[in-house]
């Protein structure tokens, strides 16, 4: 406009309906913020104490008026209320078959992994048009993913998993903002969003770049061939490595739930409650196995607080939930 | 016509004026204290629905019969301290001091046999070869296989044997200590409070400062005795008696 | 009307020696002196919150950090939030104004409880001490909102001292407030029924609801982030079992009534001012008085709006998101009563006026961005960006502020005894508001196009906007400067103020100037209503207007 923006980039595909909210919220002051001022300066200027004015039969309360300016603004009111109520539970509800990628937050960077494994730092690379869910939690403190062009921002909390999800509809480059203070370098813990078109997106996951993991350490490459595999893979591993196959199998030996085919499908408990199985279960379930047994099987296992980084938390995620992926493409065909 | 009472405070016109602001005073402050403890037992009910079984468990590792008895200990001194407020209406001077005595007796037994408890579970941690240490702090250790897992598959795996013994195993369960210990302890805060306060009392009421006329103080500090009395009877069975 | 009164003033003073006149101050239980210790520190605390929005300001005209660090900056702006909220903004109005003005309003010789008074100015100091502490020994970082786990496992800063500072300050609260509502309730004189009160009364009675009921649960959730930290227990930690979400639940349940703390306050101080000079009863004393009650129950059970990206579930953001919405409402019509009660008056532009007409303009902004930040969806991009920065600022400095300082020139004559410079008065109250609207209007652009809060450094296209903001600000200090020089210049050349200078309705201004320490030489009685203007007032009042009298 003046040679800085006024108004942000719209990326995606709530960024027009949450514009369209704001202007309409905007139009809506005007009508206020516009009038009454107007309306305050004739009333002081005209029934300024040196001007002649009728001032006779003054009125001191009028139940009609108090009524129509109560309920006037309260139906307005309601009005935006029902309409942004009704745009909060889009954002917030999942979209069909999205592509998932893994964030984990810690002071002072973004460490964010896709499904293939390739791994990146305060960038977050994403095809257009395509549907994609944040699964993101943190290591340390409160941060908040915030992409001012998506208009979408989450908190990223320790100990659990938040997720956010967005379909980008123009390539290019975006802010990516750390919303909640998160302590002295708040402020350096932004990157950028880079939206590509999807065969360089493909391109890209398969870029050998160098990584820095969560814990600190450092990778030479961000991609699967060096870290072990897809996300799958490596939870495949840990899975192995942890033990946890020795009861969790599919033989007769097994005194574990058997893992294929149960996410997203509903599960029994022993305390009778049945629930829909999440991340956020299997992460507490891995973390804190006596607080949710399933149904016919004792409190066994281990608990694995401590035990596991976010990292590998994230990795068994991802093996369990391909092991559901596989078994539902077996039965459709 | 009111000049000849000595405490009436220069800015009140009557003594019913002075006696109606005290009250409400009073019971201004007694709702500030129910959102204080207010406060701890949100937290309360926010963990126990999150970790129903640590709860119940933890409850087992608290004294319950010194918990019963310090309860029907501090229903005891209701009871005296209602009557003193009673003798006060009266205005039977000896009767308040020897009510309120008895109160004072009643309180520090509470606390005394509070005193103990904390002790058990301090001197638990300071054993050298302990086994459980349930005062909330670094060296918190809460004894899990025995409660839990019941040796069926420890035995077995190498990983989960590691596992229950880890620290981070008992976490949870130092939630439900630290908020009984906050909780108990800010309550016995106000119990040390309230015995100073009914020792004024008592040497004010030696010294004849009240009448049947005048009693405010007698009747405010019983209010204020009553409600540590009734947070103590809901401290009691979400501490003590879950199961 | 007399102008010279036989009767002593409260700063009569039958001292000695030095240590007599210390200890009439030091130990009074008078609610005059009392209110007079309270302006003194809180200004004193004002300007050391305006001097840290001074740095934070500067430091942000460029992108980089070439002012100050990181670290320095985040304890600029934890100590600009904490001095300006806890110490100036909550105790502003009601500690000084209310302090000085109810028992004088209720026609009463004294608070119900002198001495509890007192006390509240102590502990209030006291804990100002810690907070002050805490800053001189190296300063704290976490923020005025001390999010978990952040201050109570990771931070490095002084956070117990502060935490200490305002835990103990919350009793002065409290104390406070106790003391206004027994003395509303139990002090009124003959004839003063609920419906003749003033509207300031009702807006302190409101407050001190929400200081009673409300400060409790945040020295619970300090305190309990002071215990975590000192034993290294996990009681918001995630890592040690805990939940760091419960902490901004108790936190926002005390700080959201905490924002009615101070606008409420503030809009009793705009409706006398507005009756005062439109010479006419105020429009629908019923409503506002009411709505003021309103704002504070319903304040209660809206802090969830500050949460709605915190992970909390969709359907606590539809409740939360409803209420605030329905909180809105009682607003509203004491801004639309405020514009009625001008129909017809005759009115003056006082000083005071100007800062009231001031307020209007900024809290009806301030008011309708809420609209923007309840809208849950809407929330969602505008979170913890300048678009809130600016809101609250609108409410709390446009807002609370301006009917402070607004209400502070009003009653200075009644407080001191003298008038003050009306021309200098004039001038202050324009450039605050003109400094008010550069500094922070730039600000809801900022927010929109996503620069988040608590950031000094940015992306270099928000500079321009930074820029902006900060000539304001510059405007606004000079702006606060004046009526510090002007007012204390009066103390000692001011005009010697009459009784009722502004011939204002109110038993405040029955008496003399200042009051005489026991208020009233006779207990009043009353017989009217409040602002009880006759019908004619405006119309003599306009007819008696000359060229040359006062505008």
């Amino acid at each position: 406009m003046w040679g800085f923006p006024l108004f942000p980039e719209q990326a995606s595909t709530v960024a027009g309906q949450i514009d369209l909210l704001y202007f309409a919220l905007v139009g809506l002051s005007l009508i206020f913020a516009g009038i009454l001022p107007f309306v305050v300066l004739y009333l002081i200027v005209r029934y300024h104490r040196s001007m002649k004015a009728d001032r006779s039969n003054p009125i001191n309360s009028s139940l009609k008026l108090e009524l129509t300016w109560s309920i006037i603004p309260f139906i307005l009111s309601m009005g935006v209320f029902f309409w942004s109520t009704f745009l909060f539970f889009q954002i917030n509800a999942d979209p069909d078959d999205p592509l998932e990628i893994y964030v984990i937050g810690k002071q002072w960077m973004w460490h964010l992994q896709h499904p293939n494994g390739k791994r990146e730092n305060n960038e977050l690379h994403v095809p257009v048009g395509q549907p994609i869910k944040l699964i993101m939690t943190s290591q340390d403190v409160i941060h908040s993913f915030y992409i001012p062009a998506f208009r979408l921002k989450k908190d990223v909390v320790p100990g659990r998993y938040t997720t956010m999800w967005f379909e980008p509809t123009k390539t290019g480059e975006y802010h990516l903002f750390c919303a909640e203070y998160c302590g002295t370098e708040h402020s350096a813990m932004i990157g950028r969003v880079v939206v590509l078109p999807l065969p360089d997106y493909q391109r890209w996951l398969t870029t050998e770049e160098p990584a820095i993991l969560p814990d600190g350490s450092t990778i030479s490459t961000g991609v699967s061939s060096d870290s072990g595999g897809s996300m799958a893979e490596i939870g495949a591993q840990v899975f192995q490595q942890q033990g946890c196959v020795s009861c969790h199998r599919t033989d007769s030996a097994a005194r574990a739930p058997v893992l294929n085919n149960i996410f997203g499908k509903p599960t029994s408990l022993a305390s009778g409650e049945t629930l829909t199985v999440d991340e956020e279960y299997l992460r507490e379930s891995i973390l804190r196995p006596q607080a949710k047994i399933t149904v016919g099987y004792g409190p066994i296992m281990p608990t694995f607080e401590g035990q596991l980084t976010e990292d590998q938390v994230l990795q068994l995620i991802a093996y369990i939930k391909s092991l559901s992926d596989v078994d539902a493409n077996e039965e459709n065909q | 016509m009111t000049q000849h009472h000595t405490a009436l405070a220069h800015h009140f016109d009557t003594p019913e004026q002075q006696k109606e602001a005290a009250t409400l005073g009073m019971w201004l402050f007694l709702a500030t204290e129910i959102m204080l403890f207010g406060g701890i037992f949100m937290g309360y009910i926010v963990y126990r629905w999150a970790y129903p079984e640590v709860f119940s468990a933890g409850s087992h590792h608290l004294n319950l019969a010194l918990g019963t008895v310090n309860t029907l200990i501090l229903l005891c001194s209701s009871l005296t301290v209602a009557l003193a407020v009673h003798a006060a209406e009266e205005g039977k001077r000896r009767v308040i001091v020897n009510l309120l005595l008895a109160t004072i007796v009643l309180g520090a037994v509470f606390l005394g046999i509070k005193g103990v408890e904390y002790y058990q579970k301090f001197a638990e941690c300071w054993a050298p070869a302990s086994e459980e240490c349930l005062v909330p702090g670094r060296s918190f250790f809460y004894p899990t296989e025995t409660t839990h897992t019941e040796g069926a598959a420890s035995a077995e795996s190498p990983v989960s044997e590691a596992a229950v013994h880890s620290e981070t195993a008992s976490r949870p369960y130092q939630i439900f200590f630290l908020l009984y210990f906050i909780a108990t302890g800010l309550h016995a805060f106000h119990m040390v409070v309230g015995i100073s306060l009914m020792g004024v009392i008592v040497w004010m009421a030696n010294r004849g400062r009240f009448s049947a006329e005048y009693y405010t103080p007698v009747e405010m500090s019983g209010l204020y005795w009553h409600l540590i009395d009734i947070i103590w009877v809901f401290l009691f069975p979400l501490f003590y008696l879950i199961h | 009307m007399s102008t010279t009164s036989p009767v002593a003033s409260f700063y009569n003073d039958h001292s000695r020696t030095m240590i007599d006149w210390l200890k009439s101050w030091f130990l009074t239980i008078d609610h005059k002196r009392i209110a007079i210790l309270y302006l003194i520190t809180i200004n004193i605390f004002f300007l050391l919150g305006g001097a840290a929005a001074t740095v934070l300001r500067a430091e942000l005209v460029t992108p980089q950090a070439d002012l100050v660090q990181s670290d320095t900056y985040n304890k600029l702006f934890t100590l600009h939030g904490v001095i300006m909220i806890f110490f100036f903004l909550v105790p502003s109005i009601p500690a000084v104004l209310g302090n000085f003005l109810l028992p004088l309003m209720l026609g009463a010789k004294d608070l119900a409880f002198p001495r509890l008074n007192l006390l509240s100015w102590y502990v209030f100091f006291i804990g100002g001490l810690f907070a002050l502490a805490a800053t001189s020994l190296g300063g704290v970082d976490t923020g005025w909102t001390f999010y978990t786990p952040y201050s109570s496992t990771y931070a490095n800063s002084n956070v117990i001292l502060t935490a200490t500072g305002i835990f103990i300050m919350g009793f002065s609260s409290i104390l406070t407030g106790i003391n206004f509502i027994v003395t509303i309730h139990k002090m009124r004189a003959p004839g003063l029924t609920w419906f003749r009160l003033p509207l300031f009364v009702w807006a302190n009675y409101a407050t001190s609801i929400i200081q009673v009921l409300a400060t409790p649960v945040l020295g619970v959730s300090i305190a309990l982030v002071a215990v975590e930290r000192l034993l290294g227990v996990g009681i918001f930690d995630p890592a040690l079992g805990g939940d760091p979400l419960l902490f901004q639940h108790l936190f926002w349940f005390y700080s959201h009534p905490a924002v009615y703390i101070m606008i409420l306050p503030a809009m009793g101080v705009i409706s006398e001012l507005i009756s005062c000079y439109s010479r006419k009863r105020v429009f629908g004393y019923e409503f506002i008085a009411l709505s003021s009650i309103a704002i504070a129950v319903i304040g209660f059970f809206v802090w969830g709006h500050h949460m709605f990206v915190s992970s909390q579930s969709v359907y606590s953001g539809l409740v939360f998101s409803f209420l605030s919405y329905l909180v809105a409402i009682p607003s509203a019509i004491k801004v639309f009563n405020w514009t009625a009660t001008l129909y017809k008056g005759s009115i003056s532009y006082s000083t005071p006026m100007l800062y009231a007409m001031g307020f209007m303009g900024v809290f009806v902004i301030g008011g309708l961005t809420g609209l923007f930040l309840a809208a849950s969806a809407l929330d969602v991009h505008v979170h913890d960006t300048y678009f809130v920065v600016a809101h609250f600022h609108y409410i709390m400095v446009g807002g609370a502020i301006m009917a402070y300082l607004g209400g502070l020139h009003y009653w200075w004559p009644k407080i001191t005894g003298r008038l003050y410079s009306e021309i200098w008065g004039r001038l202050s109250a324009l450039i605050i508001f003109v400094g008010f609207n550069l500094t922070f209007f730039p600000q809801f652009f900022l927010g929109y196009l996503g620069m988040p809060r608590r950031y000094h450094v940015y992306p270099e296209e928000f500079q321009v906007l930074h820029v902006l903001s900060s000539a304001g600000s510059t405007i606004l200090g000079i702006g606060y400067m004046i009526p510090i020089i002007y007012l204390l210049v009066s103390l000692r050349y001011g005009e010697i103020a009459k009784s009722n200078p502004w011939r204002a309705k109110g038993l405040e201004w029955q008496t003399t100037s200042p009051p005489p320490t026991e208020n009233f030489e006779h207990t009043p009685i009353v017989t009217e209503e409040a602002y009880a203007y006759p019908p004619e007032e405006p119309e003599r009042d306009a007819a008696s207007y000359r060229p040359g009298s006062p505008l």
